[in-house]
């Protein structure tokens, strides 16, 4: 198993977000984290990142517990990608992606940080920006910009929080085809929190449906995505089609709110 | 995609790369150079007419003592107890006063920080206000009871800001709005000792915090150096954790390893420690702190590897360039620097502004 997840909760104060979860992901595995809002996707995320430290739990990167490995080696195991993040002061595409060198420099950069960063680049069709200032890109690309300094860090798990929100449509086929295709060739897995279930079901070996700061329902996206889970979890009513090969969904409307008055 | 007329055109990102890391590098030479060349300037220019000549052949005969260059006793004095050393302190002054805002901008990631939003200034002013007013000194002997006051309250006032930010999260909002809150508190008992000062004292508190680089001796000179031999490389060691945590934020940062809020305790601490050292000699000199980080992100990109080093020679140019137009403009009155700095920084800020906010701000 590449990450394992044994029991982590989490509370913001007072206010629990994550109970008791457990799952999970194997080599070269994607999986589809997804849930109404606040049902702790990102918060889920942040504790594997160790951005947040949960309560109780423990979180292994390649049998390693990431709470005892130190900083530097745990950020060359995992990388994060954040659902966005704007630069205060002006900084080109490629110091932006080579930050991800970061984990494996001391001062220097070696010969090998700059072919990777060129690598990535041209991984994700930035080549031509790479001189280019990050605050002049568009939404879509700056995405991009951040996807490429997390594969630039050449990580063995990838986190990846809501990754497509700003992408239309077919740079979001493009960026998730890039991922699927890495995930093949180099056996990295992805754990990545998705609000489209469609593209969820289409690229994700497997689901975790998360409701509530708990796994819900978890398995291939055929067992996860029933009309009966979709409406449990987001109160809407959907149909589940048949699509490629994989769950295609179609949501008709919301259930109706039992109002208390 | 977009046909390449040349072969020589197509250049790996990488390759592009290395030669705008070169650029950079010649901006660091050049400009240092450039300082060298103003600081000669500054030299030849004041109260005593001396041409260029003769400065820079008294500087050689000092440097050179075996080389056949001489300079006459008088030039002699002129240009080392006097000039020399208000240059040198002026320059040191820029640089650390530059460095320090350009760390603390990235490390609270706010392009509104200075080294004076930790409350080093309110502090050091406080300690010169007791000083003059109270006569009341924590250390220091007669000649440095203003100076060594002035230091110990801008560090005391500093280390108090870490630790009250310390306590409510080491995010940047924590630390800037306890160095406000702070500031305005050490500002309202100043306010209280300069109601009761006489005006012989008033006046001295009032001309002290013009910032000035008067009086400036070999002795102050060395001290502060010290300070900068240690702080400048310390900062500049910081340069991929500063551009992570500005260009990425605190999360990204994390993820990639870095300890951000120790990152930033050390910053703030060496940045102001940098700055009480210059600041309790000099006296209050702002604007340098704010401006020049910001000019030099506009001359050569954010990428602290190659901002910090180059703010140094910008900074210490602009507070150069700035003390020789206020000792010579209405000569023999001399200017405060601290007031010539903005006078003429802002106008240049502006420029600088308007005609490349493009690449800069969003």
């Amino acid at each position: 198993m590449k990450l394992e997840i044994k029991g982590i909760s989490f509370s913001y104060g007072s206010r629990p977000a994550l109970d008791r979860v457990t799952f999970s992901v194997g080599e070269a595995e994607i999986v589809g984290l997804v849930g109404p809002n606040g049902s702790g996707k990102t918060t889920l995320i942040r504790c594997i990142d160790r951005i947040l430290k949960p309560k109780t739990g423990v979180i292994l990167v390649e049998g390693e517990e990431v709470g005892k490995v130190k900083h530097k080696e745990l950020s060359r195991l995992l990388a994060y990608v954040p659902q966005s993040a704007a630069s205060v002061f002006p900084s080109t595409v490629f110091d932006t992606v080579l930050l991800g060198r970061k984990p494996y420099v001391n001062w220097g950069l070696s010969h090998r940080d700059k072919a990777v960063v060129s690598q990535v680049l041209s991984l994700m069709n930035l080549e031509d920006l790479s001189l280019r200032h990050f605050n002049e890109l568009s939404g879509g690309e700056r995405q991009k910009v951040f996807i490429a300094r997390a594969l630039a860090q050449e990580p063995e798990v990838l986190l990846l929080d809501e990754p497509t929100s700003n992408l239309d449509l077919r740079h979001q086929l493009e960026v998730m085809d890039i991922i699927k295709n890495l995930v093949i060739e180099r056996g990295i897995s992805v754990i990545m929190a998705v609000h489209d279930l469609n593209l969820a079901s289409r690229y994700a070996d497997r689901i975790c449906m998360m409701n509530g700061g708990k796994i819900f329902a978890a398995g291939d996206p055929f067992t996860v995505f029933t009309s009966e889970n979709i409406k449990h979890a987001y109160g809407v009513e959907a149909s589940v089609e048949k699509h490629a090969g994989k769950p295609y969904i179609v949501a008709i409307k919301p259930e109706k709110r039992e109002e208390k008055k | 995609m977009k046909e390449r007329t040349s072969e020589s055109e197509k250049l790996l990102p990488h390759e592009l790369y290395s030669q705008f890391t070169k650029k950079k590098v010649t901006f660091l030479l050049v400009s240092l150079m450039f300082l060298v060349a103003i600081a000669l300037v500054a030299t030849s220019f004041g109260g005593a007419r001396l041409s260029f000549g003769e400065v820079t052949q008294a500087v050689a005969a000092r440097i050179f003592p075996f080389s056949n260059f001489e300079a006459e006793l008088s030039t002699e004095v002129i240009v080392w107890q006097l000039r020399i050393p208000r240059i040198v302190m002026g320059a040191l002054a820029g640089a650390g006063l530059a460095i320090s805002g350009t760390a603390m901008q990235g490390a609270l990631r706010n392009p509104l920080v200075s080294p004076f939003t930790m409350g080093v200034a309110s502090g050091a002013t406080l300690g010169a206000s007791v000083a003059i007013i109270l006569g009341f000194s924590l250390v220091g002997t007669e000649k440095y009871v203003v100076v060594a006051n002035a230091f110990l309250f801008a560090l005391g006032t500093t280390f108090l800001i870490l630790a009250l930010g310390r306590l409510r999260g080491v995010t940047p909002e924590s630390f800037i709005l306890v160095g406000i809150a702070l500031l305005y508190f050490f500002g309202a008992i100043t306010a209280l000792l300069q109601y009761i000062a006489t005006e012989g004292e008033l006046a001295e508190v009032i001309h002290w915090t013009f910032g000035t680089l008067t009086g400036s001796s070999w002795e102050n000179i060395l001290i502060v150096l010290v300070a900068e031999a240690f702080c400048l490389p310390c900062l500049i060691m910081y340069s991929w954790d500063l551009n992570a945590m500005a260009s990425g934020g605190d999360d990204v940062a994390t993820s990639l390893g870095i300890n951000c809020g120790r990152v930033r305790m050390m910053v703030m601490a060496l940045s102001a420690l940098l700055t009480a050292t210059i600041i309790s000699f000099t006296g209050i000199i702002g604007f340098v702190g704010l401006a020049a980080p910001h000019i030099t992100r506009l001359l050569i990109g954010g990428d602290h590897r190659f901002l910090l080093p180059c703010t140094c020679p910008i900074g210490a140019s602009l507070l150069l360039v700035a003390d020789t137009i206020g000792r010579t403009a209405f000569s023999p009155t001399i200017i405060p620097v601290g007031i010539v700095i903005a006078f003429i920084g802002a106008p240049f800020f502006f420029y600088l502004l308007m005609t490349r906010r493009r690449r800069y701000w969003q």
